[in-house]
């Protein structure tokens, strides 16, 4: 018995515009690439500044906003060149329009990338405004300056708010990007102070719009019966039950897509979120197990083992690490293992898309629009130029939102009931069905001399890889995602080996805040500390000693492009945070301090951290944080990252793991797959060094040092070395 | 279907609906006040807090039919204005990022404000573990609520109230 769906009228959400009379600066890419063909088109400068007859201004932000605070730094970083005053600066979503805008936002690279481009669209603007002063009084330009949202002629001390003159400013021709004048960090007013966020407002009274609060007219309600197991598939459907349950239209079945790693299944249409889910308790579905039915967590590890009998693919060779090691008598060996994790974002997957014959509209929680955007105009069949993609606020990402599949299962639905479809993942849906970091398996060797120098190092390391999984075979690196920092350690050893072994598994992985670093820096700091007790030596002294002398370490090619490794700058956080935590104080009985460096994603961390053994439990009670990310945009923004990671690591550390049996994720909800809670939280002190270098990215960089500072600290407290995360201890606390 | 009423932010509701829907579908896709937020389903991570006469409340569990006749506050509600001292502080600290759960964590300092209007941090930490915030805003929480209590008081709990 089918019912027809209420068709209640829904409130808008969409807030209209400020002043109706705005004039736009408006930078496109193609249209610089006219004045200046080849190198404009790979400098991209990706920002609207509108000015309305008010004076305010409005910047318009093409990244997404997860929680990681771009819709602060990234503005403030335009309004530095422009001179407008901030607290006239209203921020808005931009369009989603990749011929304008990058939008892909991940691998912590929204402030590093936007930089330059965001200063010289900033820049660009101002000096057309300047211009057109100059021109209006018809003095020299040089004679004129911008601050605060005006033009000044100095001598004269006249005074024209960019108001009255962007109608003039935005007729002339744009300046060469590539030379317009940009302010010298010392003159910054903006640039390096702690700034409130932008959006803090609406997330504190509940009118910020997540993709879960889209409501727009005639819209219904879905959730998808997915298969139990990795790659299985739909049998047999009985849909009467879900069909008799009071608000519940229709029960379609939708294919998988590969392309878009979706897996297909039975979705169940409703007038409520409610409803929906009551409908899909009621389906029946016979499931073919497919492929993978047979996975388990255990089953995995047995790969690891067995793939370590042997070697693995050599992706790094310097000297001879197997005779070196051979012939040691210093020889220090180990064995690290890494669970699958999932992301968890707090809002789960969402998305609301509506399909039409000559178009479509979509509201996404997504990192990356544009992705959306073409997602959605393949499946329907449509120009991505007839696809409008409104960036939704998020309820966390941390890698989890770069994926489509949620955005392809909306798109199938829309065209099947022909309206705007919302698809709503339960908690349990995104704990199961998600695309996880990959477990993974590390094997260790390391020979230190008669003067406990560094004289060969050896990881061997396997995993069910993420390029292996995203990326077609014919293009698949599979060790590339895999080896991160672990790949080139800054600590000088002429004897330095490399192997990596591919392990098979259905489970999907991808990007997860830090992704291989997450691993690697565990892996890579703990062992390291390992090699300062056998050595006798304080972790903090043998650190430092076997970095060395300045120099850079490059990135290497096996890995992809990347920047160097200047090793004074890690050297400089791995003493700062020493400083902070008081390294080598005396410190309670039954207390330890761990101590980790990690440069990851362009960026020097480190953290000292204090961990307790107190009425049977393991408390982790603080976390000194240094952090060298070039020029700090907003630093409290900086702070907010670093705190944030380390709880992110200290979860991964302590809570979890995410486990696999007959083919499919065991863990579902927040009973089984816990996060840590406030009273777990330890204190954190964060600093964050002064520079003038570019700045570089925070959202992923500091997660990598949290577990290992942690399990040095364990170490120290309790003389138990922790190579298995999560640690099996279950009480974490202040 | 049933006709259920309630004082819903201050005003009296009245509406058909089905009695067994919980309070916070009754409240996103009945009502569209969407602040309140679906996080679990299962009362594991506070994201769907509202006050039930003044009681922190789970509406993800709490059947529409359990709140007949009684005033419920949800987010939209605590103030009018965004001006609750909980909210000032919330900004004053830059507590949110992604945000998602702080609806929830609003309420459950709310009502824990209302009772014990300058708790300690371990009182703190015992009304707000039920709140689960995966950014990791717990030590500007706490500061946050501090603040507050600070602003409705006028001092700091015993030796603990200050900024951390």
């Amino acid at each position: 018995m089918s019912r027809s769906l209420s068709r209640r009228a829904f409130l808008r959400t969409a807030s209209s515009g400020a002043a109706a009379l705005v004039i736009g600066f408006y930078f496109p890419l193609r249209g610089l690439a006219q004045g200046q063909p080849a190198k404009a088109a790979v400098s991209p400068f990706n920002a609207w500044v509108r000015i309305a007859g008010d004076g305010r201004a409005t910047i318009l932000m093409p990244k997404s906003e997860m929680g990681q605070g771009v819709m602060t730094s990234l503005p403030m970083i335009l309004a530095e060149e422009l001179e407008v005053d901030w607290r006239s600066v209203t921020v808005e979503q931009a369009p989603t329009n990749p011929d304008l805008y990058r939008h892909g936002t991940g691998g912590s690279t929204s402030v590093y990338r936007s930089w330059l481009p965001l200063r010289r669209a900033g820049a660009a603007a101002r000096e057309m405004l300047i211009t057109a002063a100059s021109e209006s009084w018809s003095v020299p330009r040089g004679e004129c300056q911008a601050s605060g949202g005006a033009v000044i002629h100095v001598s004269s001390k006249r005074r024209l708010p960019y108001a009255q003159l962007v109608e003039a400013a935005s007729k002339l021709p744009p300046p060469d990007l590539e030379r317009v004048p940009l302010k010298k960090s010392e003159a910054f007013i903006l640039v390096g102070k702690d700034t409130h966020r932008v959006d803090s407002r609406v997330k504190v009274n509940g009118l910020a719009r997540y993709g879960i609060d889209t409501r727009v007219p005639g819209m219904v309600f879905a959730v998808v019966a997915r298969p139990k197991s990795f790659g299985g598939k739909v049998l047999r459907v009985e849909s009467g039950g879900a069909k008799a349950v009071s608000g519940v239209g229709e029960v379609v079945a939708i294919e998988p897509l590969p392309a878009y790693f979706t897996q297909g299944g039975v979705a169940v249409v409703a007038d409520s979120s409610w409803a929906a889910l009551e409908g899909r308790k009621a389906l029946q579905i016979e499931w073919d197990p497919g492929p993978h039915a047979a996975e388990s967590t255990e089953a995995l590890r047995r790969q690891f083992f067995e793939l370590a009998q042997k070697p693995g693919r050599v992706v790094r060779n310097d000297g001879d690490a197997e005779n070196i090691l051979a012939a040691s008598r210093t020889k220090v060996e180990a064995e690290y293992e890494l669970p699958f994790a999932a992301h968890a974002t707090m809002e789960p997957m969402n998305c609301t898309v509506h399909i039409r014959k000559d178009g479509a509209e979509a509201w996404v929680p997504t990192q990356d629009s544009a992705d959306a955007r073409d997602t959605i105009a393949k499946i329907a069949g449509l120009s991505p130029s007839r696809v409008k993609v409104n960036t939704t606020f998020m309820g966390g990402g941390f890698g989890r939102r770069s994926m489509a599949d949620y955005v392809a299962e909306a798109s199938q639905l829309s065209i099947a009931v022909n309206r705007p479809v919302q698809v709503l993942w339960s908690r349990e849906d995104d704990m199961q069905h998600g695309f996880y970091r990959p477990a993974s398996y590390h094997k260790l060797a390391a020979a230190l001399d008669e003067r406990k120098n560094l004289v060969a190092w050896k990881h061997f390391l396997s995993s069910p890889s993420i390029s292996a999984f995203l990326d077609p075979p014919e293009s698949a690196k599979p060790e590339r995602t895999e080896i991160g920092g672990a790949g080139y350690i800054p600590y000088a050893t002429p004897n330095y080996r490399i192997e990596y072994a591919l392990a098979r598994s259905g489970v999907p992985r991808t990007w997860w805040r830090s992704v291989e670093e997450s691993s690697s820096g565990f892996v890579v700091e703990s062992f390291v500390d390992e090699l300062a007790h056998a050595a006798g030596e304080d972790p903090l002294q043998f650190r430092l000693r076997l970095m060395g002398q300045a120099r850079e370490i490059p990135h290497p090619a096996f890995l992809g492009a990347g920047n160097p490794l200047d090793i004074d700058r890690l050297k400089n956080v791995l003493q700062l945070a020493a400083s902070r935590a008081g390294w080598g104080k005396a410190i309670p009985q039954g207390s330890g301090r761990g101590i980790a460096a990690y440069y990851s994603y362009r960026t020097y961390v480190a953290m000292v951290a204090q961990a307790a053994l107190r009425n049977g439990g393991l408390w982790v009670e603080r976390a000194y944080v240094a952090v060298d990310c070039g020029q700090p945009v907003n630093p409290e923004g900086i702070r907010m990252q670093a705190e944030s990671a380390v709880i992110y690591g200290l979860t991964a550390a302590a809570k979890g793991p995410i486990t696999i049996r007959n083919g499919g994720v065991e863990q579902s909800n927040f009973d089984d797959y816990e996060m840590l809670r406030i009273h777990e939280a330890p204190e954190i002190q964060v600093q964050v060094v002064a520079s003038n270098e570019s700045p570089t990215g925070v959202g992923e960089p500091v997660v990598p040092v949290v577990a290992p500072a942690v399990c040095n600290a364990i170490f120290a407290a309790t003389g138990r070395r922790i190579r298995t995360l999560p640690f099996p201890s279950s009480p974490v606390r202040r | 279907m049933a006709i259920l009423k309630f004082v819903l932010n201050g005003k009296p509701q009245s509406f058909d609906v089905n009695p067994e829907m919980p309070l916070l579908w009754v409240l996103r896709d009945v009502l569209n006040l969407t602040g309140t937020k679906y996080g679990c389903g299962m009362a594991l991570c506070g994201a769907c807090t509202v006050h039930v006469d003044g009681e922190p409340t789970r509406s993800c569990v709490t059947r529409i039919t359990e709140v007949a006749g009684k005033r419920i506050t949800t987010i939209e509600g605590l103030s009018a204005d965004t001006r609750h001292p909980l909210q000032r502080a919330w900004i004053e600290e830059d507590v949110p990022q992604c945000g998602y759960c702080q609806s929830g964590q609003l309420m459950s300092a709310a009502a824990l404000l209302a009772k014990n209007p300058r708790p300690t941090d371990g009182q703190i930490d015992e009304a707000m573990r039920g709140n689960i915030c995966r950014c990791g805003t717990y030590g500007r929480i706490r500061k946050a609520i501090h603040r507050a209590a600070l602003e409705l008081v006028g001092r700091p709990a015993n030796g603990k109230g200050s900024a951390r």
